[in-house]
This record gives C-alpha cells, structure tokens and sequence, in this order.
C-alpha cells in the first residue's frame, strides 16, 4: 500500500471491509432465522395436526410465482454488479431497476398473501401455525424493504450525477445481502408450504 | 485492486486535524475514543441506577415493612406504602430492573461498548474503527434503548416485573412496562450486534503493518473472541424477543400453553399450543454465552494489567488464546445448566452437566497462568493491578460456587436460592466489575491524558473489595439455609428468622460498597481536568496504544507504526529497559545499544 499511515485504506485479509462486515453480519443473520426455524421445529412436533392442516390452507400456487420473482431479482442483482465492475452504467441502471421492480412485486405479492388470509378471518394469533407463518414471513418481508432503500439509493444517485466504478464493492456488498434475502426465501417456501 | 483499495479512503485520510462542531465531535461523533467515553458516562450512570435498586432491595430484606431513610415518604405511591417502605409489586420490578440493567446496560456497555471501541484501533494500530458511522449508531441505539427501558417507571403497571429472564408465561401476560422491557432489549441487542460486525471487520482488516493475529494483546484477542459470540448468540435472543413481543403484544401463543386462565385477563384470543419451555431454551441459548461475553473481555484487560505490572511476560500467551476460544465455544454448548430444575430429560442434564464442568478446564488454564505471570515478578500494586488481582481471585471463589449448581443432584438443593445470587454475584461484580476498574484506572491517562489520583483508587479499591466480600459472601451461607432467591420479606418463615442478623449486616455492607462507588466519580471527574499530566507511556507498557499521544488525537497516532514482536516483551534481555514496545524496529533497538553502551563507558571514564 502505498499510504501506510492511513489504515481504512489498509485490508489485511485482501477484503473490503464491507464485504467482510457484511459476511459477518450475514452470519448473525442465520442465527437470527434459525432462532425461528428452531421454535418451528418445536411447536410444529408439538402440534402436528394443526400445522398439516394449517399449511395446507396456504396459496401454493401465488408462492411460487413469488419464488421465481424473487429468484429472479438474485440473477438481475449480480447482473447489475457486473455491469457496474465492468463500467457499463447504462445496464448496472437498467438491471437495478428490474431488481427494485422484482422486489416490489415480491412484496404486493405478499401483501395479496396476508391480504386474502385476513379476510377467510385467519390472523397471527390464529394457531401457532399462523404465528411461525406471520412471523417469519413477515420479517423476511422487513429484510426484502432493508434491501429496496439502499438500491434504490443507489439507483437515485447514479441517475442524479452517475454511480462511479470504483465503488462498485457497495454494490456488491449490498447484493451479498440480497442473495441472502433470496436464500431465507428458499428455506421458507418449502418449511412452509410444501412440506406438509 | 491496488488503484480501486486507495479509492476508498476514509474522509479524514489526511489532516486530522480540521476542527469539528461540538456536536460532531461530542455528540454525534465517530471517533471511536469518543464513542467509547460515551458509552463508559451511561453505563456508569446506569451503574448508580442499578446499584440503588439494590440497596432499595437490601433494605427491604433487611428490614421488612420499614420505610426506606431519609427518602423514603417522597417516593410516589405505586412504589411505597403509606409508610414509605418497599411494596411488593415495585420490589418484583426492582429485582427485575435490577438485573437487567446491571446486565446489558452496565457490564455489557463497559467491558464490551468501552474497552472494545477504545482498545481495539489503539492496540491494533489503526486510526478508527472499519465503520466509524456504523459505530455511532452503535452507540445511540443503547441510550435510546435505556430511555424506552426505563419508560416503564410512567407507565401503568409499573416496569417489567418477570426477573430479568422474563420468563413465559408470566412475561407474555404481563402489562405495558414488560412491552418496553422487549422493545428496549432487542434494540440493545441490535446495538450489540452492530459493534460486533465492526470489531471483527476491524481486528482482522486494519491491523498495523507487520502485525500478526498473534501478535495481538489478549483485551483485543478477547473482544474479538467475544464478538463472535454475539454474532452467533445476540440473534437468537432477538428472535425470541421477537416472539415474546408477537405473544405479549398480539396474543399469539408461541409460548403459550393450552387451556392457561389468569385472573383478570382476557385469554379468549390465546389459542395454546405453544411451549413455555421454548422461550427458556432460546433465552438461555444467548443468555449462557452473555456470561461469557460479561467475563472474556475482563480476562483479556486483566491478563494485560498483570503482565504489565508484574514486569514480565504473560505467562502461556498461545495457551491463554486457546483457552478463550475454549471457553468460548464450550460456553455456547451448555445453555442447559440454567434448566435443570425447569422439567428436563436426567439424560440431557447429565449432558449439561459434563459439558459445563469441562469449562473448568480451559479457565483453570487461565487461572494458573495469571498466576505464573505474577509469580516472581517485579509486581506494582498500582490500583489497575489490585483491582486485576482481586478479579484473580474473586473469580475463582465465583467459579468454584459455579460447579456446586453445574452438578445436578446438588443443584436441585440449591437452585433459585441465595446461594446462586452470591455465586453470580462474585462472577458479575467480583469478576466482570473488577476487571472495569482495572481497565478503566489502567487506561484513564490515556483517555484523559491526565494521572488518576493514585490515593483515592486505593480506597477506592479497598473499601469496594472489603465490603464487596462482606456483602456477597454471606449469601453462600443464606442459599445453604434456604432463602429463596426472588423473596419479597424472609421474616415470614420461621425457618429464616434466624438469618436476619446476616441479612442486617449485607445490607449494611452492601450500602457502604454503594456509597464508596462515588470515590471513583470524583476521582475520575477531578484527575479528568485537575490531574497530573500523564505521559505517552505512564505504566512502561508494550502494547500500541501507549505509543500514540495521550490522549490521542482524531486518527489516533502522529508515526507510522509497525510492528516487529508480540506485546509482552517485558524484561526481556534483548532490550536496554525493562521492556519493549511492539513497534521498536531491529534498527532502533541496535541504537538503543550503542548509545547505552556509549553512556556506560562515560560514566566509567568519569571518575
């Protein structure tokens, strides 16, 4: 390095620190669902029956189209990144916006999901099935709006006074997050919709 | 990579040292030394509030029904009788309050918020943390948490009230202050985990050049150690907290059972089907490893203090490293221990069992270490070493209690008594506490750049130990007697009347270990402007920090530094003083020599 002085610009093990602040804050995020995945293998034991005929009450069909929407929105996130590593601006915009778009839709989606479970009169504190549901779901929903402020921060600036290369780590910090937003889904769906 | 790297410089790459608004540097600030003087004045703050809960506590069991001295009558009357003496409902929420603060809003914020943000960048050599903004959060997350907290004094039905475990289902049907109680803890709990992700980032990205991960002194081995532990176990309780908030806000039953009635409380909404003993098992799950996330960093500022002051090195450093990360791993595998009379499988607790005692291993390791640094040492008993000794040793008092509960049948004769309030108690205070003082006396100069009065740390440090004995010894003997734990007035069981006298005499030691805690206020509030000016290098130390200005500027040190040796080369026969720090290159030290060797043969031409 050549500023030795200056240790934020010093990476002893070769990362970003966002990149590795966000590896570990990423980490804590895993305990923090397998918190919930934890108490659901328990209430579910507990409460078997509930649970099977509670599960089956839920739209297969509208969760998978929200799977594939939020799968998607991983594709044209990392997408998005390799524009921007590559200095293409024009596409880094164009893929950001189809994520921002891809990240709404997940969550009208939900909404529509919550939605048409209020009014067949089921809500959190239905069952304790409804609780894991309303629970999980609805955090992951609050990780989906965490991921949309920065993006469309981003998105905001670079169309103001352009989004510069060089900090195209953000970018890519910012789309570790999102993959793992997408990978909270991928536990979720099948706990639970398909496996009862 | 390299052109990208010098791109993302810090804002204040060069010239520290641009002035800055009062609010920028004493309010919103990110310079880590500043964030960690912040969170050192609230906990301490916090520190008085939590200690008086306590001696309102002490008085009650003391004297029953006795109207509290001197402010007894103006307390407002949900909290004392007509008479001014403690009620039953305020004393379940003093107890209550009391842990919880004493917990997360004291020993959590000194030994992790202080000690981490101000040791870690000085240690390590870098100029501020990896996410100085992210930091400041950090930090006001913990006083906005602790305004929520204590929101609960105004609300009706008064604070939490279910032990600072709130267990299900007393926490899930209890009133609004409960509510506060969930909301303030998940915060702090956020708080946490934030200046986790930075020291990590920190300790393994900025260290100086030259600097290996076991070149490290053992406080940022420790707080490294420690910040994993909240990475793995703070989110958990989150998630549990978030359950109780979803049963206690919402009525949904996670921790619900079935077919549950309470006097006076619409259960028509409660489904059931949920598991009191779920929320045990995911509290205990981080609340296990907070203990040793309140002791880990102590025992890294400790063994520095003791190598320090015993002029030598720090006995075992590669086995001192392992047996933290030991301690550490061990410590989240065992959440168990705190359930054995809960309703659990024998053959789970046996597991329990085994596994906690198996801790004793790698603090035994540390224990006799410590004592093979002071052995033969040249020690100093400055006040940061006594207070460290006194951690030595309390905590092996604390440690030894530890194992008469980690054996279940014992356990199931001493569980929810005195005994285990003595036992954490000598953990917590003698243990964690302690190791505060050490820390804070050992690194005020630098802090502050001014001298502590060495006089008053003295009293200071013999007063609080004597009476903190007198206090929390006594209650081993209680819990053997049969004094519950959480009990509102012993007089009413014959069988406890006997232990009054004892009962009289902690409280009386307990107020005057209260009262002395002021010395360390006026000490500190006084040397903070009227002190001695304190020099780079007051204590001869090794170790970063002591190299930069004291107190450090924005950015920290005015020399490049790099390192070239581990951080207790005390006495070492390769320097000419008695100690050598870890940026002292090869060069520097050949001269050293020469112009030692020059002086020498001066002084023997000079009759």
């Amino acid at each position: 390095m050549s500023t030795a002085t200056t240790t934020t610009s010093r990476f002893n093990t070769g990362i970003y620190h966002g990149k590795l602040g966000m590896w570990v804050f990423l980490a804590s995020e895993i305990m923090f669902f397998a918190g919930f995945f934890g108490a659901f293998i328990v209430l579910r034991d507990l409460n078997i029956e509930v649970f099977t005929a509670s599960a089956h009450q839920l739209d297969k069909v509208v969760a998978t189209i929200n799977t594939a929407v939020l799968i998607g929105s991983s594709l044209t996130m990392a997408l998005s990144h390799l524009a921007l590593e590559r200095g293409n601006e024009a596409k880094f915009r164009l893929f950001l916006t189809i994520t921002i778009v891809c990240a709404f839709a997940f969550l009208g989606i939900k909404s529509y999901e919550y939605a048409s479970k209020f009014s067949q009169d089921i809500y959190p504190w239905t069952n304790t099935f409804f609780a894991t549901y309303f629970t999980m779901t609805g955090f992951h929903a609050l990780h989906v709006i965490g991921g949309i402020i920065p993006m469309v921060w981003m998105l905001g600036k670079s169309l103001v006074k352009g989004y510069p290369q060089s900090m195209h780590h953000r970018v890519e910090a910012l789309g570790l997050y999102w993959h793992f937003v997408d990978l909270v889904w991928i536990f979720l769906f099948p706990t639970l919709y398909l496996i009862f | 990579m390299e052109a990208a790297v010098n791109t993302v410089r810090h804002e204040h790459g060069e010239g520290h040292t641009h002035s800055e608004s009062f609010i920028r540097r004493y309010i919103f600030s990110t310079d880590h030394k500043m964030i960690a003087k912040q969170f050192m004045i609230t906990a301490i703050i916090f520190l008085f509030i939590g200690g008086a809960f306590a001696l309102f506590i002490r008085w009650q069991l003391a004297y029953p029904g006795e109207p509290i001295p001197v402010i007894g009558t103006m307390l407002p009357s949900t909290w004392v009788n007509a008479d001014g003496a403690v009620t039953a409902e305020w004393y379940t929420q003093l107890l209550t309050m009391h842990g919880t603060i004493m917990i997360f809003a004291v020993i959590i914020p000194l030994l992790v918020g202080t000690f981490g943000n101000f040791a870690i960048p000085l240690m390590i050599g870098a100029d501020d943390m990896a996410f100085p903004v992210l930091n400041m959060v950090s930090f006001w997350l913990f006083p906005l948490a602790s305004i929520i907290m204590m929101a609960g004094f105004f609300v009706e039905g008064g604070m939490a009230a279910a032990g600072w475990t709130g267990y299900a289902p007393l926490s899930v049907i209890a009133s609004l202050g409960q509510t506060l109680w969930i909301v303030a803890l998940f915060l702090i709990g956020f708080s946490s985990i934030l200046g986790a992700v930075n020291y990590i980032t920190t300790v393994l990205n900025m260290r100086a050049p030259g600097m290996k991960m076991f070149d490290l002194p053992m406080t940022v081995w420790s707080v490294f150690i420690t910040a994993i532990i909240i990475i793995i176990g703070t989110p958990v309780l989150a998630a549990a907290l978030s359950m109780l908030f979803m049963d206690n806000f919402l009525q949904t039953s996670f921790f619900m059972p079935e077919n549950l009635t309470v006097t006076g409380r619409d259960m028509s909404r409660t489904a059931g089907g949920g598991q009191p003993l779920l929320w045990q098992h995911l509290f205990w799950f981080y609340s296990h490893p907070a203990v040793y996330i309140m002791i880990l960093p102590g025992m890294g500022v400790v063994s520095d203090v003791l190598a320090t002051f015993s002029r030598k090195p720090l006995y075992g450093y590669m086995a001192m490293v392992f047996a933290i990360i030991a301690i550490a791993f061990l410590g989240i595998l065992v959440w168990g221990h705190h359930m054995f009379q809960s309703g659990m499988n024998p053959l789970l607790g046996t597991t329990f069992m085994v596994s906690t005692m198996v801790i004793a291993v790698p603090s035994a390791i540390k224990t006799f270490n410590w004592l093979g640094t002071m052995w033969r040492g040249q020690m100093e008993f400055t006040t940061p070493m006594l207070n460290a000794v006194a951690f030595v040793s309390m905590f092996v008092i604390g440690g030894l209690s530890g194992i008469f509960m980690a054996s279940t049948p014992v356990d199931v004769f001493i569980h929810d008594t005195y005994f285990i309030v003595g036992h954490i108690h000598y953990v917590l205070f003698g243990g964690s506490l302690f190791a505060v003082f050490a820390g804070l006396y050992y690194w005020f100069p630098k802090m502050s750049g001014r001298m502590y009065n060495e006089r008053l740390g003295k009293w200071h440090f013999w007063m609080t130990f004597i009476t903190f004995n007198g206090t929390f010894f006594p209650m081993h003997i209680l819990g053997v007697g049969g004094m519950m734990r959480r009990i509102y007035d012993p007089t009413v069981y014959d069988f406890l009347k006997p232990f009054q006298p004892m009962n009289e005499f902690i409280t009386i030691n307990a107020m005057i270990l209260g009262f002395v805690q002021f010395i360390l206020v006026f000490n500190f509030a006084y040397s903070w402007f009227y002190g001695k000016k304190a020099k780079r290098n007051p204590w001869r130390a090794n170790s970063l920090e002591w190299q930069a200005p004291s107190p450090p500027p924005h950015g920290n040190f005015d020399k490049e530094v790099r390192v070239y040796r581990g951080p207790y080369e005390f006495s070492s026969p390769e320097s000419v003083q008695d100690y050598l720090p870890q940026n002292v290159s090869p060069e520097e030290l050949a001269a050293q020599w020469t112009r030692h060797e020059q002086r020498r043969a001066q002084q023997k031409s000079e009759p």
